[in-house]
């Protein structure tokens, strides 16, 4: 079996991959994003104390880590439009999808972040006359996110290798490029290693980026 | 929206309703199949594990021995590929390239190798864990094995795995749930296992919400069983007076 590796140039890039990995960025992006807003909301919920706030958040966020995230795909990709009662695109229903199952995971770091802040730190907020909200903003947290913030990252990276799931829909990922590629250059077998090296390549930079982030916060703190 | 569950009692070829929903000898309804394909899930789910299991303890012990610094650099390097590689990639080389680039796997059959797939992608996250677990106990465990007299597969064995492996035991229970999670990406490779039944059934029925109900439910069976297997474990194995929480020792 030999490689051919004269196929790889720029024209395959520009035709096939770059409009993938656009889609596997700004999905990511977003996502991210999206997830820490109301995965925030969540943590918030679920440690507000008051069980009408904390149940739902509760069911929600176990209910979504119980299950595949190829089966989330697949029933966003179907509940979706029944809901709003019109056909909505492979691409806006996994942007949706990965928000509403993100929030679920970026929930869990989030809580454990607040929960990590001494309490100490939430009455001192209230000695000096805070608001909830005030207290929230301004101590809990921005400590909270800062102690989160590698973690928060190492999932963003897991989402990254995450959105390659888009193929049970039939999204135009960074996957579905080199997959679409590979077909019809003929070459799969090249398309799927250069699929493989370059998902290596960003991701293990990234969490190189993330470990070395991690030392500095570290020290700081 | 009204669902139809007696989908479930019809004939896969004919579509017609068998009376009590399980069909026999010629008869297949949709609820044999998605046993069928629960049986997959959990047998490409459980093979997975096994590999992970092994693999992942070769690889994290061979990370935390002393004075072989090429043995740690090949395992930090194994953990690094199938970690920074998405497993739907993963599942594609396994499928599709190494039976091109190695002739002899060309006869192996589809459910070996993503149950290879799996299981090294899981490894890399075992090992991670086995690394930690070693790590967490005090210096003093291995020096002392040291001192009486134990080679280092012995003082592995005796001393450091066994208090290792109590630690790990939570993280081990969310990897084993995972891999139950993580085995629908199997669908890709028309394994016939839950997801790729969902997807399958969901179309040729036009009833995809009781088909993706049902094959949810069961998801979420599956790892309420593994949750409870391993509280029995870890329940069972509780050493009196050790707190397997990482900060138990280390004084």
């Amino acid at each position: 079996m030999n490689l051919d590796l004269s196929i790889f140039n720029w024209a395959l890039v520009q035709n096939f991959l770059l409009k993938g990995l656009w889609f596997s960025v700004t999905l990511t992006v977003v996502a991210t994003l999206g997830g820490i807003f109301f995965g925030t909301l969540l943590a918030l919920m679920r440690l507000s104390g008051k069980k009408w706030l904390d149940a739902p958040a509760a069911i929600y966020v176990n209910g979504m880590r119980s299950i595949p995230l190829v089966m989330v795909i697949l029933w966003f990709f179907l509940l979706v439009p029944l809901l709003i009662g019109r056909p909505i695109g492979a691409e806006y229903s996994a942007f949706i999808t990965f928000i509403a199952f993100e929030a679920a995971y970026f929930s869990e770091i989030m809580r454990a972040g607040i929960q990590s802040i001494p309490r100490g730190q939430v009455f001192a907020g209230q000695a000096l006359g805070m608001s909830y909200k005030q207290n929230m903003t301004l101590v809990i947290l921005p400590q909270a996110f800062r102690n989160m913030l590698p973690v928060l990252l190492t999932q963003t990276i897991i989402l990254f290798q995450d959105t390659s799931l888009v193929y049970a829909i039939g999204a135009y990922d960074l996957l579905k490029g080199f997959d679409t590629a590979g077909k019809n250059l003929g070459r799969p077998i090249e398309m799927y290693l250069a699929a493989a090296v370059l998902y290596f390549i960003i991701c293990y930079s990234l969490s190189y980026l993330v470990k070395r982030l991690h030392r500095k916060i570290a020290i700081i703190r | 929206m009204a669902m139809d569950w007696e989908v479930f009692c019809k004939d896969t070829v004919t579509g017609d309703v068998i009376s009590g929903c399980f069909g026999h000898g010629r008869d297949y309804t949709y609820l044999n199949w998605i046993i069928s394909a629960w049986g997959w899930t959990v047998a490409v789910s459980l093979t997975a594990l096994a590999i992970a299991l092994i693999v992942g303890s070769i690889i994290g012990v061979i990370r935390t021995l002393p004075d072989s610094p090429k043995l740690v650099r090949f395992g930090n390097a194994w953990v690094e590929l199938f970690r920074n590689i998405p497993l739907l990639v993963q599942i594609f080389l396994w499928y599709f390239v190494v039976p091109a680039l190695v002739p002899p796997a060309k006869n192996l059959p589809p459910f070996i190798l993503v149950v290879f797939a799996l299981g090294f992608f899981t490894s890399a996250r075992i090992a991670e864990q086995v690394r930690a677990g070693i790590q967490a106990l005090p210096k003093g465990q291995r020096y002392a094995g040291m001192a009486l007299g134990f080679t280092t597969p012995q003082y592995y064995r005796y001393v450091i795995l066994p208090m290792a492996y109590r630690i790990i035991i939570p993280p081990l229970t969310s990897e084993s749930m995972n891999i139950f999670k993580n085995s629908s990406v199997a669908f890709a490779v028309s394994i016939p296992e839950l997801t790729q039944y969902a997807m399958q059934v969901g179309e040729e029925t036009a009833r995809p919400i009781e088909a993706y109900l049902a094959v949810t439910v069961l998801y979420v069976i599956s790892a309420l069983v593994i949750n409870r297997i391993m509280a029995v474990v870890e329940k069972r194995s509780r050493v009196p007076g050790f707190v397997a929480s990482g900060t138990g020792g280390g004084h």
